[in-house]
Formats: structure tokens, sequence, C-alpha cells
């Protein structure tokens, strides 16, 4: 279902026009509030009105990561702070999280961009929305809540956690849209199972599912024991939270990027060329309508590749693919490239074997070579009593491995349940390399 | 004619064996024979016990993955020989012997082999067609 025919279906020529009008009021504005912009823009020779076609966004620099590090926590407002009405942060895994600030008309356009997006994976008013993404600081609990809200759905405001009790709320509330992250959809069906509920006997039908990244095989499995559609959503707090891109029911091929508010790019992450349509790279997104936290030319660090062909959804709005990792995800092992979504590939096309794994890379202190150890989970029906098909087993995923990946791994066998689950993002690797 | 054998995954982690003796324990439940087979990263207990299901089930509610594998159980006399005697005759048949382990019975002091092969239907033909004494289950677990 289309939310608003308007801008999602709107003609590619009246919203260029529509994004470069946006644009230039957007590099005007943090021109002029914003120092860290002025500076960056005037080394770079840029000034507002020299913004006169789409192509001059290539000019502008990139902001990164450390930029917004750097300007902890404020220092990117481009609002004052009585105009802020809410504060978000990401997770922040290493050092100080990144701040993001909303002002009223930011919130308006965050609910009616999740409003749209829910609504692309077919959520109605009718429905009873299970939103088990974290509440807080994290955006995907808000940015959910809001969107279903304007739906005129029915919200169950849930979070993360207490799976047990989410599984009961589940089938006592009748809900038929779940919203977390794919690990934590897998992990409630194994808490539901254990609890003696069919996953596929609730009433679910729709998995609104993102803030990690995943692999069609996982979709398949999640779409399996819940008897639902599994739709992959994007999003990042810096951009603006949950509600950047999604994928249509009609097609699940691709998330639409609302251009009418974000423009994406996709770059050679080490030389910071623009890539042409369906060649992978970072993509790169400028928020053109955002009030309090804009960013230009905003580094993701996720890869993907856009896709321009018309969908059969009849939205006109830009696809980018699933997000295959992020570059800071991405571990050189050996001098080869690999993204955990790739082992999780193999792993889930592996009969046999729980869809729970972790990746543990270490550097032999003998060899100075590094090693790659895959944990997964042995599932019982797989689970015999003779050593030499479970050692079988082990060896054809590392066949598998370093046949698709070009890396030797060593994997191993471990008891059902005793890899850690995660209600949030799940964390995959462990890399006790020491890099000196 | 044949034995179930509780058998259980094990990660080589210190403690695990001890978690499994435990919970059987607890639960009052009794080891008549058990085997352990191990590799670099883990490994697999083998074990005959005088309640199978109950086993099974608090192993399982423990947390360990478990499962019921059909052997067979053998007596001989326990004196040297016995076994040599006995796998001499699968080998002239042809039978190959995936594992074994063994443990002395208590009351008559013969010796009890649990064997597991492929076929198990065609081994106890043969044994049995060569007067070798094959015990039934329910004898194995109340030994």
């Amino acid at each position: 279902m289309i939310w608003s025919e308007e801008y999602e279906t709107m003609p590619r020529e009246a919203l260029e026009a529509l994004q470069l009008k946006r644009l230039q009021a957007v590099v005007e504005r943090v021109y002029a509030t914003v120092p860290f912009y002025r500076r960056r823009l005037e080394e770079a020779g840029v000034t507002p009105d020299s913004i006169r076609s789409l192509e001059d966004l290539q000019r502008i620099p990139f902001t990164t990561k450390e930029d917004l590090r750097d300007n902890y926590p404020y220092g990117l407002f481009a609002v004052p702070l009585k105009q802020v009405v809410r504060i978000h942060a990401s997770s922040g895994t290493t050092g100080k999280p990144v701040v993001v600030g909303y002002t009223k008309r930011d919130l308006g356009t965050w609910a009616e961009l999740m409003a749209r997006s829910l609504a692309s994976a077919g959520t109605t008013k009718d429905d009873v929305v299970h939103n088990a993404y974290g509440y807080g600081l994290f955006t995907g609990g808000l940015g959910v809540h809001y969107g279903a809200e304007r739906i005129g759905a029915t919200v169950i405001p849930m979070s993360g956690g207490n799976s047990k009790r989410q599984v009961m709320v589940l089938q006592d509330f009748g809900s038929t849209v779940i919203t977390c992250t794919p690990s934590y959809a897998l992990h409630l069906a194994e808490v539901a199972e254990d609890m003696g509920v069919d996953p596929k006997s609730t009433k679910l039908r729709v998995g609104v599912l993102g803030a990690e990244p995943w692999t069609e095989e996982m979709r398949k499995e999640i779409e399996e024991r819940w008897n639902m559609q599994a739709i992959d959503i994007y999003g990042l707090s810096e951009i603006i939270g949950p509600g950047v891109s999604i994928e249509c029911e009609e097609a699940k091929d691709g998330l639409h990027i609302f251009e009418d508010h974000f423009i994406p790019e996709v770059i050679d992450p080490d030389t910071g060329e623009r890539l042409p349509y369906g060649e992978e790279g970072e993509l790169v997104i400028t928020t053109i309508t955002k009030e309090a936290f804009p960013l230009l030319r905003y580094r993701t660090r996720d890869i993907t590749s856009l896709v321009h062909e018309p969908c059969v959804c009849g939205r006109t709005m830009v696809r980018m693919r699933r997000v295959r990792g992020r570059t800071d995800d991405m571990l050189i092992i050996r001098g080869v490239n690999v993204f955990p979504s790739q082992i999780e590939e193999i792993i889930m096309g592996t009969k046999g074997v729980e869809p729970h794994y972790l990746l543990i890379v270490d550097r032999d202190p003998q060899t100075r070579l590094d090693t790659l150890e895959v944990q997964v989970e042995v599932s019982e029906e797989m689970f015999s009593d003779e050593v030499r098909m479970l050692q079988t087993l082990a060896r054809s995923m590392e066949r598998n491995i370093k046949d698709m990946l070009g890396v030797s791994a060593r994997v191993k066998l471990v008891e059902p349940r005793t890899i850690q689950r995660f209600e949030g993002k799940a964390k995959r690797v462990i890399d006790k390399r020491k890099l000196s | 004619m044949k034995v179930e054998q509780i058998s259980v995954f094990l990660e080589n982690k210190a403690g695990r064996l001890a978690e499994v003796a435990s919970v059987l324990g607890s639960a009052g439940i009794n080891i008549r024979a058990l085997s352990l087979a191990d590799t670099t990263d883990f490994g697999i207990l083998r074990l005959i016990v005088n309640d199978r299901e109950g086993a099974k089930k608090v192993l399982k509610e423990a947390g360990f993955t478990v499962g019921i594998t059909q052997v067979i159980a053998v007596e001989v006399e326990d004196k040297p020989g016995g076994l040599a005697k006995i796998l001499k005759l699968l080998a002239g048949e042809g039978i190959n012997v995936e594992y074994m382990y063994a443990f002395v019975e208590r009351s008559s002091g013969n010796a009890v082999l649990i064997f597991k092969f492929e076929d198990l239907d065609e081994a106890i033909d043969i044994l049995n067609s060569h007067g070798v004494r094959v015990i039934p289950g329910e004898r194995v677990y109340s030994l």
C-alpha cells in the first residue's frame, strides 16, 4: 500500500526539481548556521549559490562519523537547542555516542516517513503492531511507534527484552505486525517453541525487520518459522532513524529510498568517487528536509548498490539493495575482505545447524597469520551420536567458506543455546587481533 | 534384542561432563555403562542408564542435546580371549564395528559388550546363529 501517492510516485523530473530546491535550501542554511559546515564548504570552494544542479552535490565534502564525534554533543545542530524537542543517540560501541536532535517539524517528517514505511510493508489502521524495538535513546522504538500511530494502527509499545512475556503478549493481544531486529525475530520463535507455542499459530502476518544486516536465507527462515512476510527496513539515527528506506510488500526486491527527503549516492569507499547505478559501494546520504540535524553527504559506512529501474509497486523512488554489511563490519582476514553476512549465508544454507553463530578472529602468535573460527550451534535433528557425521558437517562448512570466500576457517560445533542471543543488534564478531 | 543408549553432545569445556553426571544423579538415574568419544572440539557421551526416558527428559531440560541410539549388548565370559572371539567372528562375516565399549556385570561376573553396527539386525542374526548371547534391553537397564 502506498501511503503518500503524491510523493512516492512523483515523476522523476518533478522529484529531481524538488530535490534540487531542497538541497539548495539546506546548503544555504547550514552555511549560515553551522560553523563546521561553513568551514568545510569554504575549504572546498563551495558557496550556497554555486549549487545549481544536483550534479553539484558532488562538489560538497563528505561528512563522516568522526566529524560527528568531534562535534559531540550539539556541535552540528543547525537550530538553537530551544527549538529541539527530542534527542536520540546512537549506541556508540566505541567512545562517545553520536547525538542527534529533532525539531517539532522533524518529528512530523519522521512519523510521516515511518507511516510510509509501515504502509509499504502492508500495515493498515486495522493492524495491531507489536513494537519490540528498544524504546529510549535508540531511534528504533519511538520511530516505529509514531509511524504506526500516524497510520492509526494499534501500537503495543513492548520495547526489547523479557522474551517470554513478548510471546505471551503476541499471542494474547492478537498482534498482526511485529517490528524488531531479524535476529530477535528468530530468537522469539525459539522462545515460543520452548514455551510450547507454535509461532505459526499466532496472528502475525508481517515482520518489519531491520537495524542490522541480514540475508535472504535468514528471511526465508523467519518467514517459514512465523508463517509471515518479512520486510527489510533501513535507517540510521544519524540520518533520522528507521524510515530512510524500506522494501515494498509487492516486490520485496530492494528498499525504496524516500528521495524527497534524502539524496542517496554510492561511492567507492577508498577513492570517494561516485559509482554508477548497480555498482556496489558505500552509501552516502544527504538529508534535505531536516531542520535540527541536517547532514551533507554523510558516509553511512553501509555497503549497498542503487537500482533505478521502476518497481512493480509503482513507486518512482530509487531502490537500494539489501545492505551487505558495514565498511567497519568488514573483516580483513589474511588480506581477504569478508563480511559476516557472507558467512551467515553459508551457515543458513547448511542443513542441521542453527542460525546462530559467532565469528572469532585472532592472530596466531607464532605464524603471525590471521585465524578465523566460526562457532555454530548443532541442532537437535542434526545431532547424531556418530562423531564422524558431525565432523563431516564441520569440514563441509569449512570447505564451503574456503570455496566461496577464499579464506580458511575453522568451524567449531557448539552446544545449542550457548551462543549469546541479542534483543537489539546482534554482535556476531569478536576480533581479538592486536594490530600494532 | 536392541538396547537403547543415550547420546549427549558435549562441547569441550571444563565441567560439562560433571554437569551431566550431577543432573542424572539428582534425578535418581543410575548409569550402567558409559563411554566418551572425543575430538578436539567436542565429545559425545554414550550412556546406558536404568531410565532412558527420564534421563533424556532431565538432560534436555538442563539444555543438553540428547539423542537415543540403538545398540546391541552381548554377554561373554570375563576371561582372556572372550572379546577376541567375538570380534574375529564379526570380522569373518564382514561386519564393521562402528564403536564399542564394555563393562563387567556384578552378579554373574560376565563381561557385557555394547556394540554399534551399521546394520543391527544383520549383526543380531549372525551373533545368534553362532550361539553368542545377545541380551535384551530390559535386562541391560536393570543390571
